[in-house]
């Protein structure tokens, strides 16, 4: 609903923003994907010509895939379950009557404006340290031999620590979610006779379902690519080389950049099915 | 109305309320403690919590010694550079977006929505490459122009959604009354939207402050930011705890400020407009 | 000076042809109202002409210029919005000020039209305060006064008054009439509201499905409606529109009868029924009157107080010089 003149401005003016987008997507994009059907060993060589599909094949048999298959599996599931389940429960509580709401409203969310290597450096240290870390301290005061978190546990320390930073992003959003729910159907409900029990199961959570849904997606995509967080703390040792961490190996410490592409066309793929979920959701909210 | 609650439920709440945004603050806390510790107490056990000899010492090395305001002025410069450079061209875009809509306007949305989801890793090293052969590797402006790229689908969003609560009739009267489009964006549409552009400015300057991936892996000595000078503490030196916190705390400080104002904007930034 | 012409000007939005080619002739300074239904096309209408939309085809000429291409800003036209669409982050006297500061008036003689506009407009106290603070009366004279300050060839008012409450939009509609009467300008208004059309127009143009049913003075579309829609729409309370048996009598597939050109008496009238709601405004009683073997309800309008009340049995007799008749397409049989 405009007049030519209008509309031919609006392309105008959307220009910088797309062109710089679909350059930004589709350069690296390309010479990832030309990478990662060569043999390229910049500091061994250089080109090493054409391989066809031998990357793609040597990233997924490598001894290294599928440990990093399970440990991008475990941080990202982990992650998700705590955060979600954590997070309804932390936004029914903040949602109660009571005093100093905004306080801790803002504690709650505090961690997430941490920078990621700060809080990784924090835990590593201060928390998770076997000697002078508070954990350590904490389970020599009940006599126990304090646990060398980072290399014995060092998986569910990860997930400690990125769950730390995410919860209150998951907070926050169900939070927001509750507060919208209409306090007239709980009112209705419990009219109804309905316990608090079911009022939670058939109100609360159908309400929040969506917000879920949206939490565990974008969560999914950040975390895919989690990178500061396992570089600060193990660098990928310990069974904790996620996917994104195994392509930044393969293509910055043993310069294999064809093997590294490779793996990387798995990554784009992979985050791009998450998208389309989370498209499906956000684009079906824009016609709202 | 509101549902009437004993008092007695109200205590409840808010003690449990407060003791669990209290253990989440908890690691905040202590590292900002820990900055004021000497090193001997920081490593104390058992742990000692306020009853300590408060000094400032921690900040007085951080900042003699690793030449903290460099670090500060680039984060400062490419969180800020990449924000404001990312507004100048969001914000005709989503003018765009969001009056004068197409059939075409919500596929591009999303499809911009989904460069932000392009693995970083993925890409790093033709960017890498890019970067040699343009000599903008270590540089703030390259780091500033990545940065503006990847935050660019979240601003654009974010003022589209809050154009869109703008009544397009305010802009046509304008046009009606001899303003051009640059007349109409200027002196309308954007004092109209201050609002919505200070939050988009402000969530992106902390998604900016916070980025960790490019920032890490494009800089070395001249542009690193905040993030890379912590990082440099996973190193032997990150054993002194004291020091550690201090950097920590400049470092999370300011953004943990403006990060209080922009709660609200928060959610609906990042879930780019679907949980309001 | 401000005439307006369009020749076959049409509109679509996509595969749907809002507007088909029409053709429609504005005078200077004539007061022309578009009325109709909602989604008749009469607020696309306006937007063509102010150039807020592209036409899909014809010509607009404004004073003898082609138009059709010029951009809004410069076809000399001022809009009042449904909206009010006033600049919330300006004073009112910015916003007066506005369309001057973009057509580069000096300094001098912008604080002369607003000291007068407001004068006019009795904004004078408000000129410091911003829309917000101001009530919707007030708002709508705002936006009036940023559009009389430009000195347009025309106006253009979409739905101005349907957002305020009944009262105002009494006052408001005597202001704009006079406004008229005195500035002697064209202005072209667009309304749901048939009262306003016939209390205001010079000129009505009836829009339905985007075609014109009939343009006319109010008293013409009153007395001669084209067809049965121009005559239901016209008018209050509504024509009663008869078919059957009793249009048959006069020859036509219809015919229509104003509730105000039907007498009602104790016996001997052409038709009977019972009173189904008797409503007493005190100057005019309005009956709904069932079983007439007519239709469904008859609307009869009588003049002062007649006392049946709801179950009463009445006469009704129409007056012969009133009726109106109607072919089966709906088109006036003279």
């Amino acid at each position: 609903m405009a007049t030519q003149h209008s509309r031919s401005a609006a392309r105008l003016m959307m220009a910088p923003a797309v062109i710089l987008l679909l350059g930004w997507m589709l350069v690296p994009l390309t010479m990832t994907l030309f990478f990662s059907f060569k043999k390229y060993l910049p500091m061994r060589g250089g080109d090493l010509g054409w391989v066809g599909f031998d990357n793609y094949i040597r990233f997924v048999t490598s001894s290294a895939f599928w440990p990093s298959v399970t440990a991008t599996l475990v941080i990202v599931l982990g992650v998700l379950f705590i955060t979600v389940v954590f997070g309804v429960l932390l936004a029914i509580l903040l949602d109660q009557p009571m005093w100093g709401q905004g306080i801790v409203r803002i504690l709650v969310i505090a961690p997430f404006f941490v920078m990621p290597t700060v809080s990784a450096l924090v835990w590593k240290n201060m928390f998770m340290d076997p000697v002078n870390g508070l954990f350590a301290h904490l389970w020599q005061a009940f006599g126990l031999t304090p646990v060398e978190w980072l290399s014995q546990a060092s998986l569910g320390s990860i997930v400690m620590i990125v769950s730390w930073q995410w919860l209150p992003f998951a907070t926050l959003i169900l939070l927001t979610a509750i507060q919208s729910l209409d306090s007239e159907q709980l009112e209705a409900a419990e009219m109804d006779g309905a316990p608090a029990l079911s009022r939670f199961g058939y109100i609360t959570l159908p309400h929040l379902s969506r917000a879920i849904t949206i939490v565990v997606l974008i969560q999914t995509i950040f975390l895919l690519s989690i990178f500061a967080e396992i570089f600060v703390t193990t660098q990928g040792s310990f069974g904790t080389c996620t996917l994104t961490y195994l392509i930044y190996q393969r293509v910055l410490e043993s310069q294999n950049i064809g093997l590294g592409s490779a793996g990387g066309i798995y990554a784009v793929i992979l985050a791009n099915i998450m998208a389309v979920f989370l498209m499906r959701i956000v684009g079906k909210n824009l016609d709202a | 109305m509101a549902r009437s609650v004993t008092t007695q439920r109200k205590i409840i709440n808010t003690a449990a309320a407060w003791g669990i945004g209290f253990l989440i603050f908890f690691p905040i806390l202590w590292t900002i403690l820990t900055s004021f510790k000497t090193e001997a107490t920081a490593i104390a056990d058992p742990p000692v919590f306020l009853a300590f000899d408060w000094t400032l010492e921690n900040y007085e090395v951080v900042l003699e010694r690793s030449n903290y305001a460099r670090f500060l002025w680039n984060s400062v410069f490419i969180a800020g550079g990449s924000t404001l450079l990312g507004l100048i061209i969001a914000i005709p875009a989503a003018w765009s977006m969001a009056f004068v809509p197409s059939r075409r306007t919500k596929d591009i949305l999303l499809w911009m929505l989904s460069t932000k989801m392009l693995p970083a890793v993925g890409v790093l090293y033709p960017i890498y490459l890019i970067f040699i052969k343009m000599g903008l590797l270590d540089s703030r402006i390259g780091l500033t122009v990545v940065l503006m790229l990847i935050n660019l689908p979240i601003i654009v969003w974010m003022l589209y959604t809050y154009f869109r609560e703008i009544p397009g009739e305010i802009l046509e009267a304008s046009r009606m009354d001899g303003a051009t489009l640059k007349d109409e964006i200027l002196y309308v549409l954007t004092p109209m939207a201050v609002p919505g552009i200070a939050s988009t400015l402000l969530l992106n300057f902390i998604l900016a402050w916070n980025e960790a991936f490019w920032t890490l892996n494009l800089t070395a000595a001249k542009a690193a930011p905040l993030t890379a000078f912590i990082a440099s503490y996973s190193s032997p030196e990150g054993l002194f705890y004291a020091k550690l916190s201090a950097a920590s705390t400049m470092a999370i400080a300011p953004i943990l400020i403006l990060g209080w104002f922009s709660q609200k904007q928060l959610v609906r930034g990042l879930t780019f407009g679907a949980v309001k | 000076m401000g005439q307006i012409i369009l020749e076959k000007v049409s509109k679509t939005f996509g595969d749907v042809e809002v507007i088909p080619p029409l053709d429609l002739t504005i005078q200077d300074g004539e007061f022309t109202v578009f009325v109709g239904p909602s989604g008749c096309g009469k607020s696309t209408l306006l937007r063509l002409i102010a150039g807020l939309e592209d036409m899909t085809s014809g010509t607009l000429k404004i004073d003898g210029v082609d138009a059709t291409h010029v951009p809004p800003a410069k076809r000399g036209l001022a809009m009042v919005f449904q909206s009010y669409a006033l600049y919330p982050h300006m004073s009112v006297r910015k916003n007066i000020a506005f369309p001057m500061r973009m057509a580069g008036v000096d300094k001098a003689e912008q604080d002369r039209r607003i000291e007068q506009a407001a004068a006019a407009l009795n904004l004078t106290d408000y000129l410091e305060r911003r829309p917000g603070q101001l009530s919707g009366g007030q708002r709508q004279r705002v936006a009036i006064g940023r559009a009389i300050v430009r000195e347009p060839e025309a106006f253009l008012f979409d739905e101005p008054l349907s957002n305020l409450d009944a009262a105002l939009r009494v006052g408001m509609r005597l202001e704009i009439s006079e406004l008229h009467k005195r500035l002697e300008t064209t202005m072209i208004y667009v309304t749901h509201d048939q009262v306003e059309a016939m209390t205001m127009a010079d000129k009505i143009v009836v829009l339905r499905a985007g075609f014109i049913e009939q343009v006319g003075s109010p008293l013409e579309l009153y007395h001669k409606p084209r067809n049965s829609f121009v005559a239901g729409f016209i008018g209050s309370p509504k024509m009663n529109l008869i078919e059957g048996p009793e249009a048959a009598k006069h020859d036509a597939h219809s015919i229509g009868i104003r509730p105000e050109h039907i007498d009602v008496t104790d016996s001997d009238g052409l038709w009977q029924g019972k009173v189904a709601v008797a409503e007493h405004l005190g100057s005019d009683t309005f009956f709904h009157v069932h079983g007439t073997g007519l239709g469904e309800t008859l609307t009869v309008r009588a003049t002062g107080e007649l006392g049946y009340k709801h179950g009463d049995t009445i006469h009704l007799t129409p007056r012969a010089d009133q009726i109106h008749r109607f072919d089966a397409s709906g088109l006036r049989m003279e």
